[in-house]
Parts: C-alpha cells; sequence; structure tokens
C-alpha cells in the first residue's frame, strides 16, 4: 500500500453501488421467497385435506364423502390420449424440419406457426376447442375434445425439444449409417430417435407438467364432471363424456368457497409438478453424462 | 434391406410424406384458429356496430335493452399488463443479474431453479393464493384509502391492483429465464474491457452487459406481455367480476376473465360478443408473436458478426 490517493490499489467508494447491490439482493431474495412462501401456505393449508378418503373416493352428497379420484382419474385420461396423439406428430415436425427440409419458405412457414402456436394463451385455443372440436366435430365436452385442444397447445413444446435433441446428434452418425447403406428412414429410426430419445422424453414431460396446470384451455372443452368409470368398458365410452381435471376441480371450488377442498386439490398438484420438475432435471443431468 | 430398390424407395418417399404431414400440421392448426377466430368474432361487430362495440363503456348484456360496450375490458387488459410489466421488468432483471452476475455459484443453484418452479406452478393455484392472501390484504388498504368515502364501491379487495400483482408475479419466470440466457451470452471480452478500463463491476452490469444483452432482455419482457395479456383463470379468481374502468380499487374485468367468466351461459348476441372479446385478444396477441419473430430474424445477423 502506498497510501497514495491516486494509487489503483486504493479504493473509490461508490455509494450508489451498493444500494444496486441491494436492490439485487433483495429481488433475488423476493423470488426465492415467493416460491417458498407459495409452497409452505398451500401445504399449510391444504394438508389436512389431503387422506386416503380424499384421494380414492368422489365428492357425493348421497355418501356424505368429499374426494378427487375421478379428477385424477380425468387428468390422467386426458394426459395419456394428448400424449398419444401429440408426440407422433410432434416428432414427426421436428424430424421433417431438421432431416427432410431445405432451408425455404415452407420451413420458415412451419417454424414460425410452431412459435406462433407456443405464443397463443390457453385461453385462445380453449375457445377455439369449443368450437371446432366441441361444435363442429360435434364432440362436445369430453375428453376427446379437451385432448384435441391441449394436442395443439402442447405441440410446440414437443417439436421444440425434438429438433434440439437432434441438433446435437453428431453429423458423423448420419454420415456413417447413409455410407454403410442405410436409407434415410432407416437411418432416422434406427440411429436418429434412438440418440434423440432423451430430448424426446423431456419435452413429452414438460407437456405432461403444461397439461397438468391447465385450466383456461379445458374449461369450455373437458368440462367439469368429476365422476370415476363404473367399470372396465366404461373407461372407453368416458372418452366422449365430460371430464373435469384436478385444475378445473380447484378453480370451481375456490368460486365455491370450498377451500379446504381446493387447496388439498392445490397441494397433490404441487407434488405432482415438483415431481415433473426433479425428473426433468435428473433426465438432463443424465442426457449430459451420456454425451461426455 | 429385402424387396429391392423399388419398395426402399416406396418406403423413402411414405416416410418423407408422413414427415411433412406432422410438419404442416402446426402451420393447419394457426390458420383455422386464425380463421375461426374471425369467423365467430366479426358477427356481432356488424350486429352491434363497430364503435359501439369497441368504444361503448356500457356492458349491461342482459339488460332489456341490452349494451355490449367494451372499452373498459380493452383498456383494463392494457392497463393491466402495462403495470404489470413495469413492476415485473425491473425485478426480473435485478434478478438474473443476480443469478448471472453478483451471486456464487451456490446461490445462484438455489435461486434459478427457484425461478423455474415458480414458471411450473399452475395458474389456478396462483390465483387460489391471491384470492386467500392478497385480496384481504387489499381490502385492508381500500378501507384505509377510502376511509369516510361514500362514492367508492367497495370491492373486499378483488380489484385491479390484486391481478396487477398476481400477474407481476406470473411474469417474473419468463423475464428472468430469457434476461439469464441474454446476459451469458454477451461476450466476455467486454465485460473484461469495461473492468480493464476501471469501471466497478455495478457499472460493467448496467452499462456494458445489460445494454449488449438488450434485445434479448427485450424478448423477454415481450413474452412477459404476452403471458400478461393472456393469462385468464389466476386473476379472473381476484380482479372482481364487474366492467369498470381500471382504477387501482375498482373491481375489473380483462378480455380473458370476460370470456372466462360469461362464456358458460352466455345466448345469442351475447356468446358472439364475447367471441369478438376473444378476438380483441387475438389480435393483440398476434402482434406481439409477429413482433417476436421479427426480433428472431434479426438475431442470428447479430450472432454472426461477434
Amino acid at each position: 500500500m502506498t497510501g497514495s490517493n491516486t494509487s489503483i490499489r486504493t479504493k473509490t467508494r461508490h455509494p450508489a453501488d451498493f444500494f444496486t447491490y441491494v436492490a439485487i439482493y433483495v429481488c433475488a431474495i423476493l423470488s426465492v421467497a415467493l416460491l417458498l412462501g407459495i409452497i409452505v401456505y398451500v401445504f399449510v393449508k391444504g394438508i389436512r385435506s389431503v387422506n386416503w378418503e380424499f384421494l380414492t373416493s368422489v365428492t357425493s352428497v348421497l355418501k356424505g364423502t368429499t374426494g378427487i379420484a375421478g379428477n385424477i382419474v380425468n387428468t390422467l385420461y386426458i394426459i395419456i390420449v394428448t400424449m398419444l396423439i401429440a408426440t407422433p406428430i410432434g416428432v414427426g415436425a421436428a424430424v421433417y424440419l431438421n432431416e427432410y427440409a431445405k432451408p425455404g419458405k415452407l420451413v420458415s412457414m412451419i417454424e414460425f406457426a410452431t412459435e406462433t402456436l407456443a405464443g397463443i394463451p390457453s385461453i385462445i385455443f380453449g375457445l377455439f376447442g369449443m368450437m371446432f372440436f366441441g361444435q363442429t366435430l360435434h364432440l362436445k365436452y369430453s375428453i376427446l375434445t379437451g385432448s384435441f385442444t391441449l394436442t395443439l397447445m402442447v405441440l410446440p413444446l414437443i417439436t421444440r425439444n425434438t429438433q434440439e435433441a437432434l441438433k446435437t446428434v453428431p453429423d458423423s452418425y448420419r454420415s456413417g449409417a447413409i455410407g454403410l447403406g442405410a436409407g434415410k428412414w432407416h437411418m432416422i429410426r434406427t440411429i436418429l430417435l434412438p440418440s434423440a430419445m432423451p430430448g424426446i422424453i423431456t419435452g413429452v414431460i414438460l407437456a405432461i407438467g403444461r397439461i397438468v396446470g391447465e385450466s383456461a384451455a379445458l374449461l369450455f372443452t373437458a368440462g367439469s364432471s368429476g365422476l370415476l368409470p363404473k367399470s372396465f368398458a366404461d373407461l372407453f365410452t368416458k372418452a366422449k363424456m365430460p371430464a373435469g381435471t384436478l385444475t378445473i376441480q380447484l378453480y370451481l371450488s375456490a368460486t365455491k368457497g370450498e377451500f379446504g377442498v381446493a387447496f388439498g386439490i392445490a397441494v397433490v398438484l404441487l407434488m405432482i409438478v415438483l415431481g415433473i420438475n426433479l425428473l426433468t432435471k435428473a433426465l438432463a443431468k443424465k442426457f449430459d453424462v451420456n454425451r461426455r | 434391406m429385402t424387396g429391392g430398390k423399388a419398395t426402399k424407395h416406396i418406403v423413402e418417399t411414405i416416410a418423407k410424406v408422413i414427415f411433412l404431414i406432422c410438419a404442416a400440421v402446426a402451420i393447419v392448426a394457426v390458420l383455422s384458429i386464425t380463421v375461426y377466430m374471425f369467423a365467430k368474432g366479426t358477427p356481432a361487430l356488424a350486429k352491434v356496430g363497430v364503435i359501439d362495440l369497441l368504444f361503448g363503456t356500457v356492458w349491461q348484456p342482459t339488460a332489456a335493452t341490452p349494451s355490449y360496450g367494451i372499452l373498459y375490458i380493452i383498456l383494463t387488459s392494457i392497463a393491466g399488463t402495462a403495470v404489470a410489466i413495469l413492476i415485473g421488468v425491473p425485478i426480473g432483471i435485478l434478478t438474473a443479474v443476480f443469478i448471472t452476475e453478483v451471486s456464487n455459484k451456490k446461490l445462484a443453484a438455489i435461486v434459478q431453479p427457484a425461478v423455474e418452479l415458480l414458471a411450473a406452478i399452475p395458474s389456478v393455484i396462483y390465483g387460489l393464493l391471491g384470492l386467500m392472501v392478497l385480496n384481504p390484504l387489499m381490502y385492508r388498504l381500500e378501507k384505509r384509502v377510502f376511509a369516510g368515502s361514500t362514492t367508492h364501491q367497495f370491492t373486499g379487495g378483488s380489484n385491479l391492483l390484486s391481478a396487477i400483482i398476481v400477474l407481476a408475479i406470473m411474469i417474473l419466470p419468463t423475464v428472468i429465464n430469457i434476461s439469464v440466457s441474454s446476459i451469458r451470452a454477451v461476450p466476455g471480452h467486454l465485460k473484461s474491457a469495461s473492468l480493464a478500463l476501471g469501471a466497478t463491476h455495478i457499472q460493467t452490469i448496467f452499462k456494458v452487459m445489460i445494454p449488449a444483452a438488450r434485445s434479448g432482455i427485450m424478448t423477454g419482457v415481450v413474452l412477459g406481455i404476452g403471458r400478461a395479456l393472456g393469462e385468464a383463470m389466476a386473476i379472473n379468481l381476484v380482479a372482481g367480476g364487474s366492467v369498470n374502468l381500471p382504477l387501482p380499487f375498482n373491481s375489473v374485468r380483462f378480455l380473458t376473465t370476460q370470456i372466462v367468466s360469461e362464456m358458460s351461459y352466455a345466448e345469442g348476441l351475447h356468446r358472439e360478443v364475447l367471441f369478438t372479446v376473444g378476438l380483441v385478444l387475438f389480435i393483440f396477441i398476434m402482434i406481439i408473436n409477429l413482433v417476436l419473430a421479427q426480433a428472431r430474424r434479426k438475431e442470428p445477423l447479430k450472432n454472426d458478426r461477434k
């Protein structure tokens, strides 16, 4: 230390910097506190509603039970039907964009359409689904209407994740396969898709997360019934019946002032969302390790 | 490979066509949504009259002589989104600065996943919490602000202010995530050069790095606007239920909440007007999408220059 004021070793004080640091810390703490606050509040308010009866029975005035089993089944049903339709289409679109298409008008149109779909709010999907699938195709309020609507909504998610995964497959794999005499379809089926599988699965899980949390797109498409299928055969006719998911039931309970049920469902939803988040994290990590 | 060249060729062609069809689904979907929104949304414009509908201020769809003015609803959506952005964006950018520049790795590894989780929480849960936590607080504030007022209609806390706070929280993850990645993408030599010239870390962040990351951050802001405009269920639970001027302590209806709360029972012209409300929202969203597409087209150019 020279002690001189002009030395680069003496620190000039910047009081403005200090306040900026404080602001930055406050904002970061706020974000974390919000998350913790939400989780703690929901669990404290809702954990008492969650018990075996709540999870395995249907709300019935006759039997005097309060339960969300029907809503859980509906949510699973809608997830399965939606993903069965959306996954092949989304993956196929990504394969076309990455492996077949040459840069041009068509590709930029497809990409613009995919981005636009990702940007349309769920209430618009809900309106469109109600008008097109519900009324024009006469599917009314049903699991099918809801699933078709959600298919359009999650399509960009799957396409984009598959595209990202396909981009990380080294070109040497492609030229190697083609050089050995494989056809393009053969190469896609046996080399590209297996290599891109972790990315595809990540996309599927993210889409499931989106469906679990979705409400506005389902209110006018899938309806709000919370009944359980009576038999195995009933499970198939149920596809054409109205079905309220967990989120819809939460919304309806909240508007009716049944806050015990609402917070109970919120606890279940938060657990699912946390689980999905951990799962994608684990997958991403595994994916990284494999690539190294 | 059995079956020789001809079958192989056919299989290849079929595969290509199927993939093309999959890719075309997105285009078909966007086109049909656009066509449907316009086809269902425009008849009411003709029946009620463009001026009466879009610039009318009285919403009485079930009155003897119904009146369908949605100006207040449009204004509420614009004002609510704007204020939510004004609150949410600075907080979001500062949090992004914390994650990328200020905190050590350990803290960033707590804050960033927390932000990602905030994005994953279903909107109905935000609505439920807003209803249970925010509304009572707002009601207390309202009682203090309007103590002794005889003209104010008390809302019990279900007002524009509650909705704005919920929206500001809900856009945080979008703004933070995109700001984080664009601040990380700022070339390291810009930062080193600024620090070497004697600027402090804070000066470097706010005078060099954020301006360099501006276009990315703006994309995040525009995405946030889209998210706030389109949010329906959460704010439907907290914003109250009557069509009013967007003043902080008024019970208000947004474009989205108008549809959610009245579609289930609306009939005839009332229903058609709700489709027009949907169309107005759709047009706002399409403008935002076009802005985003424009921004994306510019970005690759900038990356080339690096």
